[in-house]
């Protein structure tokens, strides 16, 4: 009764944390380029019952998912217009477009609950399924799981290895001085402010065609969103950190599934609120950790410390990697005179 | 490549920041534009570089007219600009920094740029690490960067607006060399300030601007008086220096040892006396922010004793520095000293004791008319601190000190300002110490810190490396002990 098929609980976290992983790597590349999109959790619900219904009225997945991150990246668009072109606060406009987007699914969404619809199945992936133990975490998945994993590293790449990903970070860190280079500041926020609500959008289909199939009220998919804002934060602006997050995240929640089978005293709402109060408490000793980390002057030597607390070092070195700033013009958009 | 400015005027409202300027800039030269703060010269070179548009007027390129409504186009145009402050990504490597704007597409090809970065060094005699990000590194190095940056993308026309506030004489030094270079290579330089000695040392030829116009031209060599002339209408008259015989111990720093800046502050032991004006030198991030700092209680040391009048300090903060009569004016008056978005008679009602639940409107705007009057800042009780000019920030952050503190502390008191602003605060400045306040600044500007310093302490890396009489001292000397070349003591 108390032994767990690692295999299986890993490929659950993998799985289930496809969605929430989704998302966070689209909030990711839209703040990188200096916009705050807020509204991610009602996007998620809006996305998915979008992605729901075109599938079940056209037997289509694809046509599904593709309905879904249009959804996503229209509703980043909207932000980011609103900021850029017209002034508007990003936090007010992300707001409101939250509380909106969760009402209008809901509302559209009604006739479609509770019905049995198409799902995105999984399928192994030949040659690789045969590797010992990581073939079955990794390669037994459906697509939007493959997705989830390739786009981690796609992110990463696009962010760091590529010009288009140098501009990018420019217009989050300094948009005058990326104006006064040429770049327009402007319409590259559009752009990845639609890009990373793209992946809101799949994020929200991956709920329900794949994760949690179907629609209903609740969807399931709740607080999701505002997880994916936190994770961001969290991951320090870095795709895969925030991949790393978002893993730890499915992994806690999972755990409290199989502790609320090893100790049924305990009312099952502790464990499915648990993950949240530990992720803060992880942040929390993060957020110590970069404190720490800042005090090492570029010798090496801490000043802060003196000698003999030598042994925890590695600790903060290593809590340190997982530390980033964010960017420097992060919600504040930039009009030429 | 010959750029020709004819009769441009910029309006802002009412308010004529260029009125009617021409300029006409010959390739292969140094071009120097002159003026006061406040006079038109950056409004200028934003108009020529495409940050903003012009009211009226025309831009001939080789003879041919042109509207340059970007950055972008004038970069096109091989005209490029050095920001005052520096138009940089401090959260990424230099190498990035190198890119950003010159790449695009998918492969970034960061190894030829690599060797392209360090070719152009060696080639201007600069030491800069590819890698370093850009936030580890000093004012001139940013600076020495953005120069290259330009150089790579081949530009004719070098614009540098102030390029000497804030970096180290050797740093300007260099910097020199390299623009002299550049423009016997053939490129057009266009050096904008408001220091005298900088043009001096530098132009082939000098516009003058006063109040939104040209006052007057000259060519090498230059007459320091007609130039002053030209500038001020009237010359502002220095502060004459009467050396201060120092009185009783009032702060004393004792083995401090504190993080902070690039170097943090090691082992510093120092006493500040009644009545005297201690300059701090050194490059910037040498320890001499972090030294006001600490003695300010705004930074907590790990190490050591700080006294006051023989009571220890040591991390009792800010508020215990103020009570016993201390003050701290930083560097960056906007974001430290003054608060953005109140007004000037607000910033009074702040300073008063806040005994009261409503705000006593009246006895703070009298006390802003005042102070407006007495330390001649140019705006109304109900202006915005931040719309004010540099030098009227200053003024206001003076004027909100109380009337004749202990120990006041500055972190580069004249920064940005001009000649007769500077001049203003240092009289000032001079007026407290000879009534028994003890004035410790921090100074970029050697010049500075002689003229009005009774005693010269200098950092280099974290440590003081130098304390004397300023009049034992001379610039050799302080120079060679700011770049590290001192004997450690």
């Amino acid at each position: 009764m108390f032994e767990i098929d690692t295999s299986i609980m890993l490929a659950g976290v993998i799985a289930g944390a496809a969605p929430v992983l989704l998302a966070t790597l689209g909030e990711t590349i839209t703040e990188r380029a200096g916009i705050i999109n807020l509204s991610l959790d009602g996007t998620i619900l809006l996305s998915a019952m979008t992605a729901f219904v075109v599938a079940y009225n056209t037997h289509s997945l694809v046509l599904g998912f593709s309905a879904a991150a249009l959804v996503g990246g229209l509703i980043g668009l909207i932000v980011a217009f609103f900021s850029v072109y017209l002034g508007q606060s990003q936090v007010a406009v992300g707001f409101v477009l939250t509380l909106m987007t969760r009402d209008l699914a809901y509302f559209l969404g009604s006739p479609y609950a509770r019905l049995h619809g198409p799902q995105a199945l999984p399928f192994s992936i030949p040659i690789l399924k045969d590797i010992p133990f990581i073939g079955s975490i990794f390669f037994s998945h459906s697509l939007p799981v493959y997705l989830s994993l390739a786009g981690i590293f796609i992110c990463w790449w696009y962010l760091f290895r590529t010009p288009m990903g140098l501009n990018l970070r420019s217009v989050g860190e300094n948009p005058a001085a990326a104006y006064a280079r040429g770049i327009n500041p402007g319409l590259h926020q559009l752009l990845y402010a639609l890009c990373g609500g793209l992946l809101v959008g799949l994020a929200g289909a991956t709920f329900s065609l794949a994760v949690k199939p179907g629609w209903g009220r609740p969807q399931g998919a709740e607080g999701t969103g505002w997880i994916a804002l936190a994770l961001v934060i969290f991951g320090g602006w870095h795709p895969v950190r925030a991949a790393f997050g978002a893993y730890l995240f499915a992994f806690l929640q999972i755990i409290g599934i199989y502790l609320q089978g090893w100790l049924p005293s305990v009312p099952t709402q502790v464990f499915q609120v648990a993950p949240f109060p530990l992720m803060i408490f992880t942040l929390l000793i993060i957020s110590y950790a970069q404190k720490a980390s800042d005090k090492i002057v570029p010798g090496g030597e801490t000043l802060t410390r003196p000698a003999g607390h030598h042994g925890h070092r590695w600790l903060q070195r290593l809590l340190g990697l997982l530390t980033g700033d964010a960017p420097a013009a992060l919600g504040q958009p930039f009009r030429p005179e | 490549m010959q750029i020709e400015l004819k009769n441009i005027h910029k309006h802002y409202g009412p308010v004529r920041a260029n009125d009617g300027v021409s300029l006409t800039i010959r390739p292969g030269t140094i071009h120097g534009v002159l003026g006061e703060n406040g006079a038109g010269k950056s409004t200028l070179m934003k108009i020529l570089t495409g940050f903003t548009r012009k009211t009226s007027g025309t831009t001939l390129i080789d003879g041919h007219a042109l509207d340059i409504d970007s950055p972008a186009m004038a970069a096109q145009y091989k005209i490029g600009m050095l920001h005052q402050e520096p138009h940089d990504f401090p959260a990424l490597s230099a190498l990035d920094n190198f890119m950003i704007g010159r790449v695009s597409g998918i492969s970034s090809h960061r190894k030829s740029h690599r060797s392209e970065l360090i070719s152009i060094s060696t080639q201007l005699g600069f030491t800069l690490d590819p890698d370093a990000q850009v936030d580890r590194l000093t004012v001139g190095e940013r600076q020495q960067l953005e120069i290259m940056r330009l150089l790579a993308l081949n530009i004719r026309v070098l614009i540098l607006d102030e390029p000497t506030t804030g970096i180290s004489r050797t740093q300007k030094e260099i910097l020199f060399a390299s623009l002299k270079q550049l423009a016997s290579d053939g490129k057009s330089v266009l050096l904008v300030s408001h220091k005298l000695e900088d043009v001096m040392a530098l132009c082939d030829e000098v516009t003058v601007m006063r109040q939104g116009k040209v006052s007057g031209r000259m060519t090498a060599p230059f007459d320091v008086n007609q130039l002053l002339q030209m500038m001020f209408g009237t010359l502002p008259s220095p502060p004459v220096h009467q050396p201060a015989i120092p009185g009783k111990p009032i702060l004393a720093l004792k083995d401090i040892t504190a993080p902070g800046g690039r170097a943090g502050l090691n082992n510093c032991n120092i006493t500040i006396r009644e009545g005297e004006i201690v300059g701090l030198a050194g490059l910037e991030g040498s320890g001499q922010g972090v030294f006001l700092r600490v003695a300010a209680g705004l930074t907590n040391p790990t190490r050591g004793q700080i006294t006051f009048h023989d009571e220890p300090l040591n991390g009792s903060g800010y508020h215990d520095f103020k009570k016993r009569g201390g003050a701290f004016i930083p560097a960056s008056r906007i974001e430290e000293g003054l608060i953005p978005g109140l007004t000037i008679s607000e910033h009074f009602s702040l300073n008063e004791k806040q005994d009261r639940f409503f705000m006593t409107g009246k006895t703070a705007l009298n006390q802003a008319l005042k102070s407006i009057s007495r330390f001649n800042i140019k705006g109304r009780p109900g202006m915005d601190a931040a719309a004010l000019s540099g030098g009227n920030q200053q003024r206001l952050l003076l004027s909100l000190l109380p009337a004749s503190p202990t120990v006041l502390l500055l972190e580069n008191p004249t920064r940005g300002l001009d000649l007769g602003s500077g001049h203003w605060v240092w009289r000032h400045l001079q007026a407290q110490a000879a009534s028994g306040s003890a004035i410790v600044f921090s100074s970029s500007e050697l010049d500075e810190i002689m003229m009005v310093a009774d005693r010269t302490i200098v950092f280099y890396n974290g440590a003081v490396v130098m304390d004397t009489p300023t009049h034992q001292a001379d610039a050799d000397t302080l120079g060679r002990a700011v770049a590290g070349g001192a004997v450690p003591q």
